[in-house]
């Protein structure tokens, strides 16, 4: 049986504590498992939005030159953790697009474990987080190059939003790469909304809350760009922007 | 129309304007005129509502409404379209969807019912034609990719839409060739030079005027209006330079 994770554990360590502490130690164990055949291609969708507490984990293995897709939203009102950690195969790609997006003083945080094992394979990740209140979003990415894993293409794209003061954000990228002939492009920032463009907007006479809306929606629609149903695009897009309620 | 009286206003603590006194009424085109510095810009700003351009005296109305007490979505709902100098570029939000969400906006405030997509979209392309603007390009990003010339018609295919009463046009001349400066003095003529609107134009140069007859024109210096006169005026400073006019 697994221990649970404190916030000491480098992993963990912008996890909401209390609420580890107060987990049962099996859910630990419980990994969601997507494996993909060689050659095929499958997408997830997963939306943590509960009232409770949330520990979603997916292990995605695709064979060779295979495609898995996962999109998800982490909006819920108390703590919640989404973690994905995906093991590609010769050829083989990753497409993730994810946002947490909320306010009140909950955790949200999604957190990722790329290994590129074989060669050619291709990862994309786009992650966007915004909050408001004491609350806060974390993204922790970490993407393995193995020695063998030549001509490997990694990208991983995270930007952060703090629509108030009080809210936090964190980013931990960690490349780890022992091929020597890959691509890995990350980058990681932290901004509030663009005071420029609301005041042109609000010149326009967008309302406030009308005008932080629009902007939040072009923020996070970079995560979901990938993702070709365009049905559930705009379930997703719809769910994050929900969170914002009346906020925006 | 509009009605500024003795405003005096400041950004970080220093004074730009100084007293600045004003009225333009409705039909007429006024051109302010200044040096780098004069605070032509500041003067735009302070009548939109830029958050940290400080009001420290003075008054502004708008058809008899108090402009400074008003949030400057509100002064937009009121009436008042401000042209940017450097029009914002916002990534991942259509021109379309900007303008619908800011003409509903007025809409709203002013107790009538939104447009609809379809509705919108008749009267963009009708007042996108009128300064020979391509439809496709509304549907892109605002201002993103534009050139700099391309983000001055898009701003007047605003004003067209948005239909202000009152038009504070701050540089809109900057970055136009001859071409697009016909076209957008053209612009300006066919939207707002009717018996109920109004226009302050902030200018560097008189050839803007050359498309855009200005009723009366003011220079403006160290934050005050120090001479006015007709048309005449801008031409004088043209030749002869602020130093010598004001």
């Amino acid at each position: 049986m697994a221990t649970l994770p404190t916030t000491r554990d480098e992993n963990w360590r912008y996890a909401d504590g209390a609420v580890l502490a107060s987990l049962s130690p099996e859910v630990l164990d419980q990994w969601d498992d997507m494996t993909v055949a060689a050659g095929e291609s499958a997408r997830r969708i997963i939306v943590a939005g509960g009232a409770g507490p949330e520990l979603i984990r997916v292990r995605v293995t695709v064979g060779d030159g295979g495609t898995a897709e996962l999109f998800g939203v982490v909006a819920g009102d108390a703590y919640a953790r989404l973690e994905v950690a995906v093991r590609l195969g010769r050829g083989a790609h990753f497409q993730f697009g994810g946002v947490t997006i909320g306010g009140g003083d909950a955790v949200r945080e999604i957190v990722t474990r790329m290994d590129h094992a074989e060669p050619d394979g291709t990862s994309e990740q786009v992650i966007r987080a915004v909050h408001w209140g004491t609350a806060t979003g974390n993204f922790l990415g970490r993407i393995d190059v193995a020695r063998d894993a030549q001509k490997t293409d990694a990208a991983q794209d995270f930007k952060g939003l703090i629509l108030e003061r009080g809210a936090t954000t964190n980013a931990r990228p960690e490349l780890e790469i022992y091929a020597d002939d890959v691509k890995c492009a990350h980058g990681a920032s932290i901004g509030q909304l663009d005071e420029n463009a609301r005041f042109y907007m609000a010149a326009r006479g967008l309302a406030p809350d009308v005008a932080n809306r629009l902007l939040v929606q072009a923020f996070i629609g970079d995560a979901f760009a990938a993702l070709e149903d365009e049905g559930e695009r705009e379930r997703l897009m719809a769910l994050a922007l929900g969170a914002l309620g009346d906020r925006a | 129309m509009l009605h500024i009286n003795d405003l005096h206003a400041e950004i970080d603590g220093k004074p730009i304007l100084n007293g600045l006194t004003l009225s333009v009424n409705a039909g007429e085109i006024h051109a302010i005129m200044g040096p780098n510095g004069a605070g032509k810009s500041t003067l735009a700003y302070v009548l939109g509502g830029r958050p940290g351009y400080e009001v420290t005296g003075g008054s502004v109305s708008l058809n008899g409404q108090d402009l400074l007490g008003m949030d400057p979505h509100e002064r937009a709902a009121a009436g008042l379209f401000l042209g940017f100098q450097y029009p914002v570029e916002i990534p991942g939000v259509s021109n379309v969807q900007f303008l619908r969400e800011g003409l509903n906006s007025q809409r709203k405030a002013k107790g009538l019912e939104p447009l609809s997509g379809g509705e919108f979209l008749k009267l963009a392309r009708e007042k996108a034609g009128l300064l020979r603007f391509d439809m496709e390009m509304l549907k892109r990003n605002v201002n993103v990719g534009f050139s700099g010339g391309e983000k001055k018609r898009a701003e007047m295919v605003q004003m067209g839409i948005l239909d202000p009463a009152f038009a504070v046009l701050d540089e809109t001349d900057s970055g136009l060739d001859i071409d697009a400066l016909r076209v957008v003095g053209a612009g300006i003529n066919a939207i707002m030079r009717r018996p109920d609107k109004a226009v302050l134009l902030i200018t560097h140069y008189q050839r803007l005027l050359d498309y855009v007859k200005p009723d009366r024109v003011h220079v403006l210096a160290a934050g005050r209006i120090v001479t006015s006169g007709g048309p005449e005026l801008a031409q004088r400073l043209e030749s002869e330079g602020y130093e010598a006019v004001a």
